[in-house]
């Protein structure tokens, strides 16, 4: 991009992966300015629940194409935009400048069966979904004391106090069907 | 130069094929080195973590290929260690299947009866025990409350955990941190330990080529702990007999691997996969309606909203598990727990125009995931996998430090296999939403294909040469010597789940491979009993192989 106006180099990268995560969940926008999360959902979505941090993280190993990524996500939104005539803003990174259906329209497109980078499309949609999802940058308890967005709007329940999981109430604890009646004597089906 | 290390059996992988070939081929007078790709992680290392890098991505295998996935073990003890330890036995019908040959795929010499004793073998090593209503979790009991008011029947699954330590934890892919589910770290591989086998983790085989006498190299790569995708060494054992269970996702690919060393592979070696005919539905229950239509409560809290708690599937329905009924037409249904992350993106929520997997309608449905029920169907698919050239190392491309790889099967499904998957999934969505209990819909296959958590008959037995890479005894068709015992070895899918039976074929090819060893002049026999001590069913199957017990 020539617009001097336009993010340099990093922030271009940040913004259109944060836009990328946004639209896997989406979240509010965390102020006034931010033009990476598009407010498409209420309460915060995977951007907030950290997934810049794991993508950047060495265990997923998808660190270093962070900014391919950025810039392949880019070049499709300019062709998205262009197939359809969208006049975008040019200060903003192209996939940033689409509205939030339009970024989730390309996205599914992308991720499509058929479609040659289907794989290296998935592989950054998880990665954002388990920002959000499983906290997988975090260890699971810290996540849950720190309130961790996805976590928490699932409800998941935290441990007990040494940071294992117990449920001593787990079962209806009644019979609540018949079982099938060639049931051999080991339990399993004849 | 050194010679080569030398063993009298080297087995490759330590899940249900491969503990079961150390243990006995040990205490039956072997010298037994175990070769396991993975990490060997002990109790207190299993954590209550989805950080990436804690047990639950070291210990797992999740291999993408072209239309199915696979998700698999990755450590000491194999599949045991991530399964959920329901172990029903197959129905009568599954071994009398013909599937794509048209003809019937089990070997003769096999059927439900004659592998009774066998199946009894492990019950009584794990052990496996039939469950009662007490220990059904609440998802467990809605989904048996569902089946009951759509009017099919369903059973507590009989499972290998042991209840007076189980917490109900649900984090039992990771490993059980309570020694409650008996993976093969309890019982199989410590008692090959005992009897002198060597467990070498972090050993990736990656070919056979032969030795000067008739015997097998094995060429390993040793892993780095940490980053899967590093080559820490590499080295060679030389051995008399292999035993291969790397799994079915692994094992075929070495052989693949192996064959500008051995030799031609039967044509059946990476072909006819069958992933156990796997499908998943995900319901989000109404609390409301679970209270009202199925009169189900809680003490402090909705009537279910229990998707976090519990052992993974506890009851499992059987209606069409009827062998009157055509190929094809015959599932289970099961309730299942996934964790979030791989258990939650393929999961879709309808929205105005459709479905979708992510987006603020996915959103929303998570907000809802304490009322997810994971539906699992095992149907009959048409063995239509195939493997194609083996990557560089290992069995996939691997993407991340641990857990994730890009693998080379190839899986388009057949119209049989897509009928059965339709019908099934049809009928979740009968049960589940009936009177408004539930919304149900399929985890999407457009972004992984389809997903088995079960991996089968990429090396299968069989009499038939053309579509069999493995004798009725397990051993490799043209290279005497080499048996296969995992998941791979299974003709095809088995409409539940497969463990008990790879065990039980595991059991039942010992008696062949001690022949095998003894005719390459090794003293060894035949008849431990389980690694407990029990010698009942071990009692049972001495009949059977009467000239391989050592007086």
């Amino acid at each position: 991009m020539t617009d001097d106006a336009a993010p340099d180099g990093d922030d271009t990268t940040t913004l259109t992966l944060e836009a990328f995560a946004d639209t896997i969940v989406p979240g509010e926008k965390r102020g006034p300015d931010d033009v990476a999360i598009a407010g498409a959902a209420p309460g915060p979505g995977a951007v907030q629940a950290g997934a810049l941090e794991l993508l950047g993280m060495f265990a997923p190993g998808i660190s270093e194409a962070l900014d391919g990524y950025a810039q392949g996500v880019n070049e499709h939104a300019l062709g998205y935009a262009r197939e359809r005539g969208l006049d975008l803003d040019a200060a903003l990174p192209p996939f940033v400048a689409l509205s939030y259906a339009d970024r989730a329209a390309l996205v599914r497109t992308l991720t499509t069966p058929g479609h040659p980078e289907k794989d290296f499309w998935v592989l950054l949609a998880l990665f954002c979904n388990m920002a959000y999802d499983t906290a997988a940058h975090m260890h699971t308890t810290d996540a849950l004391a720190a309130g961790h967005p996805g976590l928490t709007a699932m409800g998941f329940m935290p441990p007990d106090a040494d940071g294992l999981w117990r449920f001593g109430a787990f079962s209806y604890g009644r019979e609540l069907a018949s079982i099938h009646p060639d049931t051999t004597s080991t339990g399993s089906p004849s | 130069m050194s010679s080569p290390e030398r063993a009298d059996v080297i087995v490759i992988g330590s899940g249900f094929g491969g503990a079961i070939a150390a243990y006995h081929l040990a205490a039956g007078g072997a010298k037994v080195v175990v070769l396991e790709r993975g990490p060997w992680v002990k109790t207190d290392e299993f954590e209550h973590d989805f950080l990436l890098g804690s047990s639950y991505t070291r210990v797992f295998d999740f291999v993408v290929g072209d239309g199915m996935s696979l998700l698999g073990g990755n450590c000491v003890g194999g599949g045991s260690v991530v399964y959920f330890a329901t172990m029903p036995r197959a129905p009568r019908f599954v071994f009398e299947r013909k599937g794509s040959i048209g003809r019937r795929m089990w070997p003769a010499a096999i059927d439900r009866d004659s592998l009774e004793p066998w199946y009894d073998r492990v019950a009584e090593a794990l052990p496996v025990r039939r469950q009662g209503w007490d220990v059904v979790t609440y998802s467990g009991g809605v989904f048996a409350a569902a089946c009951d008011h759509a009017g099919r029947t369903a059973n507590p699954a009989p499972t290998a955990i042991d209840n007076d330590l189980c917490t109900n934890c649900n984090w039992m892919m990771s490993g059980c941190r309570f020694d409650a589910k008996r993976s093969l770290l309890l019982n199989y591989l410590p008692a090959a330990v005992a009897h002198g086998a060597q467990i070498r983790p972090l050993h990736e085989v990656q070919y056979l080529s032969r030795t000067d006498d008739g015997g097998y190299q094995v060429h390993y790569n040793v892993i780095d702990e940490e980053d899967y995708r590093v080559t820490a060494g590499s080295g060679t054992l030389e051995a008399k007999i292999v035993v291969m269970a790397a799994g079915a996702g692994a094992t075929p690919v070495i052989l693949q691997r192996s064959e500008p060393h051995l030799g031609e592979m039967p044509h059946a070696v990476g072909r006819y996969f069958s992933g156990n005919g796997e499908r998943l539905n995900t319901a989000v229950l109404n609390e409301d309606k679970v209270a009202e239509v199925l009169g189900l409560s809680r003490p402090d809290g909705p009537a279910y909203g229990a998707s976090q708690i519990g052992k993974g599937p506890c009851v499992a329905s059987w209606d069409n598990l009827d062998g009157s009924l055509p190929e094809y037409d015959r599932f289970s249904l099961e309730q299942l727990y996934f964790p979030p992350g791989l258990g939650t993106i393929l999961a879709q929520t309808p929205t105005a125009d459709g479905r979708t997997w992510f987006g603020p309608e996915k959103k929303e449905m998570l907000r809802r995931w304490q009322s997810w029920l994971t539906i699992f169907t095992m149907s009959e698919d048409d063995n239509e996998g195939v493997f194609g050239p083996p990557p560089a190392t290992g069995n996939s491309v691997r993407i991340s430090q641990q857990m994730l790889g890009r693998g080379n099967l190839g899986y388009v499904p057949t119209a049989n296999t897509l009928h059965g998957w339709e019908i099934s999934d049809a009928e979740a969505k009968r049960v589940m939403e009936k009177d408004g209990l539930a919304t149900v819909l399929p985890w999407t296959n457009d972004l992984v294909g389809a997903y088995t958590v079960h991996p089968l008959a990429s090396c299968r037995i069989g009499d038939d040469p053309g579509t069999s890479a493995l004798d009725d005894r397990h051993e490799l068709r043209g290279h005497p010597g080499v048996f296969v015992t995992d998941g791979s070895a299974v003709p095809g899918a088995l409409t539940v789940n497969p463990a008990l039976t790879i065990a039980a074929l595991a059991e039942r090819s010992i008696p062949g491979i001690v022949r095998a060893l003894r005719d390459r002049g090794v003293d060894v026999g035949y008849g431990a009993p389980a690694p407990d001590g029990d010698t009942a069913a071990r009692d049972a199957v001495l009949p059977l192989v009467r000239d391989l017990v050592r007086e």
